[in-house]
């Protein structure tokens, strides 16, 4: 890979490593994602495909290899991580709201105390968000009080409130009813639109044909197949991928 | 039509009885003897406290047992501290909603509550004048408009209000003359000690609690050592190592007063325990919050400030309230290192020849004075609890 992509890549990651004690969950995995790319991350339980965005925003360690956040290398130092943080939005399969603080609250916390912004200014960005998410009139409400639909919107407008440059999305569809995950789809559709750079890992295969710029498929800590929606559909390489997409598109 | 109100079930007293206390043979002659064993003893309880009991021994030595040896003409001191903590306790609820303001309600009510019992006139119009400043504190708070300098004011003022209750109490000089012999002031030095206690074994506790729980290993250790030390030892034989150990220790000049000593040691005391009770709040967030914090770019310390130990805190208020009891109660034990706290003083009372025998009385009214105040405080810790359904998950 020569100079310039790489410093226009928004994440560069080189033969990361990860062991759980003795379980070796991330084995080389090799990723480069451009900006305003949405990349979807697909592939069987345990086959560590959580574990590596995680470690992304370092919520996970990697052991070996290297990951480059918008030109930032993450090594321990906190700094680096915290910088990186800020810049990469999460939005989880638990949501993980912060419960004891108000939607609006919720939404305001970092830009208030880590961006150091107005009060006021913080209210009315987030009010902004809450309108793009669709769920202005619940701002004054508590997580517990909303769905788990309107949870996770509030989760991608939490995140978007720090102006973020890429959003990590970990099966956020996969703790919702049935009726509740198009709203939550419908938002990261607009969302990867606007030009959005986007992991998601989800089992949703149609939303990642429809938004996806490329669809990654792992198992067992690999990154065994790279295609465009298109290819990996209709052309799959590689008979674990053909098993997982015979499995997953007849249930 | 409009929704209809649920169904109100209503159960006959008659059957409620039936199905209660005599549903069967047994069950009724249970029912019998307990009423009859509860009927006795209220009668004799009754009778007791209605043609034996010589209740003058209470207002007679009312002042001694509430403020001790303070001197009688000082004592507006004494009132003005609480009205300030009523006046400044009804601000803060008139300015916000939730638990200040069930604090607020409950001190109130207690003040009133208090003003009941046949205390001499004085001291009925002093405690109708306390909840009269929280209620004046609260319309206060709701009146003036919302400002920052006002918050910090009023901050500021809670901060302060330690010193000044210490300074006022202690004296200066001037227009507030020193007042000798600190260590005998009765149920002012059981306030005193519970306010101290409470004020500051919280904090320390939480200190305490993120210490146990720190990635470093030196501040783990001293954090668990110190905690583990002090819960296994009986509070009572802390202070008599506070009052007589230091004494041998330390030199002449550099011993602090007995009742600091005392104040410091119950705080010492409890704070270990408010650690235990903190640890357990925050081993009962979820990995998830961390997770989140991190995720929006909060750094540890805004994490645990702002995430974590809010919910935290909440989680383990009963358990927070319940030591806050136990604090309070415990300062009796002041009792026993020479110090002229509510229980000891009644003790000298029953020194005195024309009250002798009338250990019941004083006992009665020291168990119902402690009663309504704890009471006060539980009350408040169940409405906290009722209330933390609302917007939880």
């Amino acid at each position: 890979m020569d100079a310039v992509t790489e410093r226009e890549s928004m994440i560069v990651c080189r033969d990361v490593h990860k062991w759980f004690g003795d379980f070796h969950v991330l084995r080389g995995i090799s990723l480069t994602v451009e900006k305003g790319e949405v990349v979807v991350i697909c592939g069987p339980s345990g086959s560590g495909k959580s574990t590596f965005i995680r470690t992304i925003n370092r919520l996970e360690e990697h052991q070996r290899g290297e990951i480059l956040v918008d030109g930032v290398e993450l090594t321990n130092d906190l700094r680096n991580i915290e910088t990186v943080r800020r810049d990469i939005g999460m939005v989880f399969q638990q949501f993980n709201l912060f419960p004891h603080l108000t939607v609006l609250q919720n939404v305001t916390l970092a830009p208030v105390w880590v961006l150091k912004m107005r009060r006021t200014e913080a209210d009315g960005i987030a009010m902004q968000l809450l309108e793009r998410v669709g769920i202005p009139e619940q701002a004054h409400k508590f997580p517990g009080q909303l769905s788990g639909g309107q949870q996770q919107r509030v989760v991608i407008a939490r995140a978007l409130a720090m102006s973020p440059k890429i959003m990590l999305f970990d099966e956020p569809t996969s703790a919702l009813d049935p009726e509740m995950i198009k709203e939550v789809l419908d938002v990261m559709r607009e969302l990867a639109h606007s030009g959005m750079t986007m992991i998601v890992v989800t089992h949703e295969m149609g939303f990642a044909r429809e938004v996806a710029d490329r669809i990654i498929f792992f198992d067992e800590g690999q990154l065994v197949e790279e295609n465009t929606p298109e290819a990996f559909f209709h052309n799959p390489q590689h008979e674990r991928t053909k098993l997982f997409l015979s499995q997953i598109l007849t249930s | 039509m409009g929704a209809l109100p649920p169904p109100t079930e209503r159960i006959p007293v008659l059957r409620w009885l039936k199905q209660n206390l005599f549903s069967s043979g047994f069950n009724a002659l249970l029912t019998l003897a307990a009423a009859a064993l509860i009927g006795v003893v209220l009668y004799g309880l009754a009778r007791w406290a209605i043609t034996e009991a010589r209740w003058e021994v209470i207002p007679a030595n009312l002042k001694l047992l509430l403020v001790g040896t303070y001197p009688v003409d000082q004592v507006w001191r004494v009132w003005s501290i609480l009205a300030m903590i009523g006046l400044l306790l009804g601000f803060s609820a008139g300015r916000r909603n939730g638990l200040i303001q069930r604090i607020a309600f409950v001190v109130a009510g207690a003040a009133v509550a208090l003003a009941i019992l046949p205390f001499p006139f004085g001291t009925r119009a002093w405690l109708l004048g306390y909840a009269e400043a929280v209620g004046v504190g609260f319309v206060a708070g709701r009146l003036i408009p919302a400002h920052r300098w006002i918050r910090r004011l009023e901050i500021g003022v809670w901060v302060l209000s330690f010193p000044i209750t210490l300074i006022v109490l202690g004296g200066v000089g001037g227009p507030l003359p020193v007042v000798e012999g600190r260590n005998q002031w009765g149920f002012v030095l059981n306030l005193l000690g519970a306010a101290i206690g409470i004020g500051l074994s919280l904090p320390i506790g939480v200190l305490l609690a993120l210490g146990r729980r720190s990635r470093l290993p030196a501040i783990r250790w001293v954090c668990t050592a110190y905690i583990e030390l002090i819960r296994g030892v009986p509070l009572i034989s802390l202070l008599f190592m506070a009052s007589i150990m230091l004494q041998l220790l330390l030199p002449d000049s550099f011993r602090p007063d007995l009742v600091v000593r005392a104040m410091l040691t119950i705080t010492a005391f409890s704070a270990a325990y408010m650690a235990e009770n903190v640890r357990g709040g925050l081993q009962s967030i979820p990995k998830g919050q961390y997770e989140a914090a991190y995720a929006v770019g909060l750094n540890g310390f805004l994490t645990t400030l702002l995430v974590i130990l809010p919910q935290a805190l909440r989680a383990v208020i009963p358990a927070i309230v319940g030591q806050f009891i136990a604090l309070f109660k415990d300062t009796t034990l002041f009792a026993y290192i020479a110090i002229l706290e509510i229980l000891s003083i009644s003790r000298s009372v029953l020194g005195n020849l024309e009250w002798r025998g009338t250990i019941f009385e004083l006992y009665v009214f020291i168990g119902v004075v402690f009663w309504v105040l704890c009471f006060a405080m539980s009350a408040v810790s169940r409405r906290i609890e009722r209330s933390l359904g609302v917007g939880e998950r």
